[in-house]
């Protein structure tokens, strides 16, 4: 008949049930993301444990609702039951490489809702840049800043980040990476970093933090007691990756101090000397801690919560890695075979695709100890201008 | 920001600053045009840069530039850019007064502090700038021409107090030192602009300098390609070649036959309507680029078959029709009406003495599969030699395509197949392995030829593979001098396969900045650290 509507009756609700309130928390790895959506005639439901299953359950909503030749927006009779295999679903976007604006931050964080992904890992220094405007320590973004007045995220800057991370369900994990990748610390801490040396004289440049002072440990506590309070996960990512000993065995004092612990010669030793320091610093402080296979690999002293992140490539097989360490009971994280900054002519999403990360020789309890993985945009060839077409 | 960075001290700075960059005498056998006298190479009378290093982000490096430690000053609220004294293009040349105003705009903004005013009394002293002049010399200017390969781009500049001569044959030489001269004034940490006294004598190496893009297997934008078409001219490229249609689909909307894009086109938002056209060609025109459409056949050209019955070969599954098509029927006579109507359109739309016919890759089994076609074959006496049915499709169109008076540009399977190919046909040799020996066999057969092997920017890899393209020497190929004179240019080619508007210009560029440079400068500018140097600075600009 000519008024009879195509599409059945006109739906005009769709009810959000929540089980459990936490509209004013912030996600974590326990959170609950799982969600049951049900559209019948005359009924659209959308309920979950948690409001994280309800945001996770809006962006799927809103994938099923389409549009016919004639404009009508309609949704088909459905019923979805859905939750993450992985808990922990990560980007991490590299801000010391080249400074992206707030505006590409927020953006990225948008997309990353569209693709229900919940933890945006922020690598925020490194060795070229130190744009964290620090509260405690000014000058180490006035000194090791791209620009001091335009490339930085001031504290404002880092609140937005993460309330409107929050609103999407999004955990903000912030990265401070030491001992290595820290030049840009050095101009604004003057004694941090460990002189290199030529010979018998300073040879001018730097290398890793200094292990044997104990101003440095003065320094970490003071810092990481700073970013504990802005960032509210439980989590830090400490870094710990591609340690350079070269400068740390030029240094004569530090020989000497090799000498002192009865290192010898083994100075994953002194690493893991620092490492283990830092480790007790983040732990007192609250805070759980992320670190890269290297301080796994180098034998370091680690608490049993600690979280493993697998990133080597070209070594052994990523999987052998995975399998080790699930092996020694730690939780792991994969992104060696994410790299997405690593482009290739073609439909290489495909090989990113096919990656299974529990296909490992391992028993249940390991495969249960990986926690989920992160695709890493690193920031070398990569800035505002080609951030999104490079990452979707 | 178009406006030049702040200088960097470098000992390679200095040493830039140093010398005349020479020109090679093999560079001067490669131009078009009449024969110039070579000034004899002077060594350098001013001392070396010791503050600023104005060609620390001049790109592509000019031929022959000498600059002084001397500094003048430009006021943007009384700096002109002007036609000269003697020129024979004045007010009334639209495209030279267009590029005033545009390069007026990339040296110092939009900012509302350009008012007009006097210079204040009592005011510093350093010399000002107060215009740069454009002198053309040549009797007919080329205001209202097309570009064409044997423009002249060459132009000199010399940067003196109180007014800076731009002399140049044709207006193309004048687009090409405006961008030089906008190169070479940048802003100091107090916001004042300056500009070394320089002099600089600049030529192309080489005439074609090209970009492909490919708006077919994704159709691009009309703003995409004008924004291209800019950062073209930024690097001095002088050809936009415009694979327009091909398998996917079918843009360009014929006026004679407008169901090849309504029904070829990807949607009706996804055409090039002739107001679109015209407007590249325009656009083009005002920054010296040509505009050579690609209409590529026999293969390549599914599209076509949805708005053209009977146009594209049926395929047979023995002795049935097996519902899919093949390339451009060549044994049937409409084929033949149809280009022939279809070309004229072409030839009149597009004013480049070129047409690209495309020629490549075509797949044999479509017509080896169909009996009408295999009976063509033995009633022509090919045999089983499908190269021959090609070559006879080809010599069609070629010759229908001359009729209205163009030439034509094809790729290389064109060539390597034998078919006959008039003397001033232009080969594009594009396959990776081996092209210095397809270079010599094109060149040593006599063809005019093209380079675009090594520069296929859509094969994306990780790092500064830019060094790579940087790298290529076009003239490294065994052969005489006769036949290096053939090769007259090359093309950076972004094919569309995984390109559109949402990721062309950071896929295409700075990456084809370096076939840029390796195409105008000379060939002995192969430093990759200087150029590093100076692409940064380039690309910081051109942002």
């Amino acid at each position: 008949a000519e008024n009879e509507e195509p599409w059945g009756t006109p739906c005009t609700q769709l009810l959000v049930s929540v089980a459990t309130p936490g509209c004013d928390g912030f996600p974590s790895l326990d959170s609950k993301e799982s969600y049951k959506l049900s559209v019948s005639e005359g009924s659209l439901l959308l309920s979950a444990d948690a409001v994280w299953g309800a945001l996770r359950g809006l962006e799927t909503f809103s994938q099923l609702v389409g549009r016919d030749e004639n404009g009508t927006y309609y949704i088909n009779k459905t019923e979805i039951v859905d939750f993450p295999r992985f808990p922990h679903r990560g980007l991490l976007l590299d801000t010391s490489r080249h400074y992206l604006p707030l505006k590409a931050i927020l953006e990225t964080l948008d997309v990353m809702a569209y693709n229900k992904f919940n933890v945006f890992h922020w690598h925020i220094v490194d060795d070229p840049s130190f744009p964290y405007e620090s509260s405690t320590f000014p000058e180490l973004s006035k000194q090791g800043a791209f620009n001091a007045m335009t490339h930085v995220y001031t504290a404002s800057d880092v609140q937005m980040v993460i309330e409107y991370a929050r609103l999407r369900g999004i955990r903000v994990i912030a990265e401070f990476d030491t001992p290595g990748h820290t030049l840009s610390w050095g101009p604004g801490a003057p004694g941090l970093l460990t002189p290199c040396f030529l010979g018998k004289n300073p040879s001018g440049t730097y290398g890793p933090i200094n292990p044997i002072l104990n101003s440095t440990y003065e320094f970490v506590t003071s810092l990481f007691q700073e970013v504990s309070a802005v960032f509210p996960d439980f989590f830090l990512h400490l870094g710990g990756d591609e340690v350079d000993f070269t400068c740390w065995k030029s240094n004569p004092k530090i020989r000497a101090f090799m000498k002192e612990m009865g290192f010898g010669e083994d100075y994953k030793k002194l690493e893991s000397f620092y490492i283990q320091r830092l480790l007790d610093i983040i732990s007192s402080l609250g805070k759980g801690y992320i670190v890269w296979q290297e301080v796994f690999d180098n034998g370091v002293k680690v608490r049993p919560d600690t979280i493993i992140h697998v990133w080597k490539q070209n070594s052994a097989p990523y999987m052998e890695e995975m399998a080790n360490v699930t092996k020694a009971g730690y939780r792991a994280l994969l992104s060696a075979p994410w790299y997405l900054n690593h482009i290739s002519y073609g439909q290489d999403w495909m090989a990113a695709y096919q990656v299974e990360p529990l296909k490992f020789e391992g028993v249940p309890e390991q495969k249960d100890r990986v926690i989920g993985g992160e695709a890493c945009m690193w920031g070398e060839y990569v800035d505002v201008t080609n951030l999104a077409p490079r990452l979707w | 920001s178009r406006r030049a960075m702040g200088r960097a001290m470098g000992l390679a700075g200095l040493l830039v600053g140093l010398l005349l960059v020479p020109a090679v005498l093999v560079s001067t056998s490669l131009r078009h045009g009449a024969p110039r006298t070579e000034p004899p190479l002077e060594t350098a009378e001013w001392e070396p840069a010791s503050g600023a290093v104005p060609e620390d982000s001049l790109w592509p490096l000019p031929q022959r530039l000498r600059t002084s430690p001397r500094q003048l000053q430009l006021a943007p609220a009384r700096f002109q850019l002007v036609h000269g004294a003697g020129s024979s293009a004045g007010p009334a040349c639209g495209l030279l007064q267009d590029a005033f105003r545009r390069y007026y705009e990339y040296m110092f903004g939009q900012s509302p502090r350009r008012k007009r005013g006097r210079r204040p009394p009592g005011a510093r002293a350093e010399p000002e700038l107060s215009q740069l002049q454009v002198v053309i010399e040549s009797r007919d200017p080329g205001c209202h021409s097309y570009p064409h390969l044997g423009s002249s781009e060459a132009y000199h500049l010399t940067v003196t107090e109180p007014v800076a001569i731009l002399k140049a044959k044709e207006v193309w030489g004048a687009l090409r030192g405006l961008e030089t001269f906008s190169q070479l004034v940048n802003e100091d940490d107090y916001g004042t602009f300056h500009v070394n006294e320089s002099e600089i004598d600049d030529f192309p190496r080489f005439a074609h300098r090209g970009i492909l893009i490919d708006t077919s297997r994704h159709y691009l934008p009309l703003k995409s390609i004008l924004t291209n078409l800019d950062a073209m001219a930024f690097n001095k490229f002088n050809v936009l070649h415009w694979h327009v249609v091909d398998d996917q689909s079918f843009p360009y909307q014929s006026i004679y036959f407008p169901d090849l894009s309504g029904k070829g086109a990807y949607s009706y938002n996804h055409v090039y309507t002739p107001t679109d056209v015209h407007l590249v060609i325009e656009y083009a025109r005002l920054r010296g680029i040509r505009v050579i459409p690609e209409f590529d056949t026999p293969g390549h050209t599914q599209s076509w078959g949805r708005g053209q019955k009977d146009l594209l070969t049926p395929c047979y599954n023995g002795e049935q029709p097996s519902g899919s098509f093949g390339p451009v029927n060549p044994i049937l006579n409409t084929t033949y009406d149809f280009m022939t109507k279809f070309f004229k359109e072409i030839s009149s739309v597009f004013p480049d003495a070129y047409i690209h016919l495309g020629g490549d890759e075509v797949n044999f089994d479509c017509w080896k599969s169909n009996p009408e076609v295999k009976e063509f074959m033995k009633k022509q006496g090919f045999g089983m030699d499908y190269a021959k049915l090609e070559s006879y499709y080809i010599q069609k169109i070629l010759d229908i395509v001359s009729s209205y008076n163009k030439g034509y540009m094809v790729w290389q399977e064109v060539f390597d197949n034998k078919v006959q190919l008039k003397p001033d046909t232009v080969v594009q040799v594009w396959m990776a392995n081996n092209y210095a020996h397809e270079l010599s066999s094109v060149t040593g057969a006599g063809f005019t030829a093209i380079l675009a092997a090594p520069w296929y920017l859509d094969y994306i890899s990780y790092g500064q593979d830019w060094k790579k393209y940087y790298s290529v020497e076009p003239l490294n190929f065994p052969g005489s001098e006769k036949q290096k004179r053939l090769l007259v240019g090359g093309e950076a080619c972004l094919w569309g396969e995984f390109v559109d508007a949402t990721n062309l210009t950071p896929r295409l560029w700075p990456r084809a900045s370096a076939v840029g440079e390796r195409l105008w400068s000379s060939r002995n500018v192969t430093n990759l650290q200087d150029a590093y140097k100076r692409l940064t600075n380039h690309r910081c600009r051109m942002l």
